[in-house]
């Protein structure tokens, strides 16, 4: 039988990045995702498999220490919480543009600034829109379980590795600090440069053999004929990625009157949500966007054909509702309910805004 | 069969300790389970809670409002989580250090004196499994010999000699629960 754990959130990423054989992880303490550091460095992965753990002396550095380790061709990743996100963003930027295949990991709390150390979910817009500078784009992915925080990093490096692009799992304080059963993933060996090469091409810079010219890792072109040429290339990519790699979870939908659309704790709260509101004969479902970008656009799009009205349900102040708007492009009215700042909504709330803002109103 | 569990006290009694026991004990048992702690600046001394969810279906979300079950362990959990009791729903509570005792009557109402049988077993310590043993008496949602290998998984190995000690506190709580 698979071996059953509990596990916090957090635990589950670090253990699961040790089974994913990443090469380094590169990070600074930071609530609600000190977890993760305190793990690996407790659990002495270099004994287990060779990766490498480092508290870097911020964020910055950490962000750059994966930004050299992916241009080796290494799996590297790190992670932190809002703030120290906001700090990482030049580096995540410059990942981007050098098109190298990394993991960030946010652990959401309340903002802006310092803010709280409570969950959030905030930074929707930071992960998606871009948040660095520069036209470039993360892959999205947002557990809603403590399963998903392990099984989502061996996932986030195939995602990374195939597309040459850094991925990011957007969790929060939730999921990061409570506990659940979770069955962990196989160990996987770590890749040696030869390996590397065969399953993912020579692009990193591994050493410099006869047969080709040297790999130089840069964002920097100061030609804008060329920084436009690299642009067409990334936005190509990033279109491929935005048609095949969409995901997400339906619960309820097939004779829903009402839509839920959440992601991350949010979706769990209103899972609960919708099954006290089915108790009152409310027929209501709820979509969770698993990939926040790729966004499923198309699948909110068909379910606006169906349904009366759809609610989101964020901790933010009305983020990812923009997107749900776009999507459904003025069809049917989408409102939004959340609650934020550390804040968590309750299931009753949910359903009650449900009830007022789109069967009431 | 859903169990929606809220213990609270005071940092350093254990809380966040017993509840982990117990959800391991419903893992044992082929449960579903969530352990969603309160986390902060709470330190010892301040208060801590967490919130337990034991289920034979796939749990939704694992913050709530509402609770099948209180254990309530100081006065300023009492003043937070007496209100948040279902009707019909149980609070569980150690006398000791409490000024304003419940006052609701469409709840059933428990108390254990932990404080007190663990000092009277000489193992302070043994605080939280005697009111471990207390909830299960009133709840039997885990069978001991689950209890047992929950205790084990919880506890680092270096600890397993403290097993035999955490059962016969169980076994305290279970024979000394009082109904109010």
């Amino acid at each position: 039988m698979e071996e059953v754990r509990l596990m916090k959130g957090n635990e589950a990423i670090a253990e699961a990045a040790i089974r994913a054989g990443v090469d380094g992880y590169f990070g600074y303490p930071i609530t609600p995702q000190s977890e993760i550091i305190e793990y690996l460095m407790l659990e002495q992965p270099h004994l287990r498999t060779g990766m490498q753990v480092l508290q870097a002396e911020s964020e910055v550095a950490a962000i750059n220490m994966v930004y050299g380790a992916a241009g080796c061709g290494k799996k590297a990743m790190t992670s932190s919480s809002s703030p120290g996100i906001s700090l990482k963003l030049e580096g995540i930027s410059y990942i981007a543009a050098s098109e190298l295949p990394c993991l960030i990991v946010n652990v959401q709390r309340g903002g802006p600034g310092l803010g709280t150390i409570q969950p959030s979910q905030a930074d929707y817009f930071q992960a998606v829109k871009g948040g660095g500078h520069g036209d470039y784009r993360l892959l999205v992915l947002a557990p809603a379980s403590v399963q998903e925080m392990a099984d989502f990093v061996d996932l986030s490096f195939e995602l990374a590795f195939k597309y040459r692009t850094p991925v990011m799992i957007l969790s929060d304080g939730v999921i990061g600090q409570m506990m659940e059963k979770v069955v962990l993933p196989p160990q996987k060996e770590r890749l040696s440069n030869e390996e590397l090469i065969k399953k993912y091409g020579s692009w990193a810079t591994t050493g410099k053999p006869a047969s080709r010219e040297r790999n130089i890792i840069t964002s920097l072109e100061l030609k804008s004929e060329r920084q436009e040429a690299h642009n067409h290339k990334l936005q190509a990519k990033y279109k491929e990625i935005s048609e095949n790699e969409v995901r997400f979870e339906k619960l309820n939908c097939d004779d829903a009157e009402y839509l839920i659309v959440a992601y991350g704790s949010s979706a769990r709260i209103s899972q609960k949500a919708m099954q006290i509101g089915r108790e009152k004969g409310i027929k209501v479902g709820v979509l969770r966007p698993i990939t926040l970008w790729p966004f499923p656009s198309d699948e909110i799009n068909k379910l606006a054909d169906q349904v009366k009205g759809i609610l989101t349900v964020e901790m933010s102040a009305g983020q990812m509702v923009e997107d749900v708007r776009l999507a459904v492009n003025g069809k049917i009215k989408v409102e939004y309910f959340g609650r934020y700042g550390g804040m968590i909504p309750s299931p009753n709330e949910v359903i009650e805004a449900l009830e007022q803002k789109l069967i009431g109103g | 069969m859903t169990e929606e569990i809220i213990i609270a006290g005071f940092g350093g009694q254990g809380v966040l300790s017993m509840g982990k026991i117990l959800a391991y004990s419903g893992i044992m048992q082929d449960m579903e389970v969530s352990w969603m702690p309160s986390y902060g600046p709470e330190m010892r001394g301040g208060t801590a809670n967490v919130t337990v969810i034991l289920s034979e279906e796939k749990i939704n979300s694992p913050v709530l409002q509402e609770f099948d079950s209180a254990i309530i362990l100081n006065q300023q959990s009492m003043d937070k989580f007496e209100e948040s009791v279902k009707p019909g729903g149980v609070l569980l509570y150690d006398p000791n250090g409490i000024s304003k005792h419940p006052t609701r009557t469409d709840i059933n109402i428990y108390k254990i004196e932990a404080v007190k049988e663990a000092y009277d077993i000489g193992n302070t310590k043994a605080f939280n499994m005697i009111v471990l043993g207390a909830f299960l008496k009133i709840k039997p949602l885990v069978k001991m010999e689950n209890v047992l290998k929950g205790l084990k998984k919880s506890l680092p190995e270096r600890h397993h000699h403290l097993i035999p000690m955490n059962e016969s506190a169980i076994k305290v709580g279970l024979e000394k629960v009082e109904t109010v």
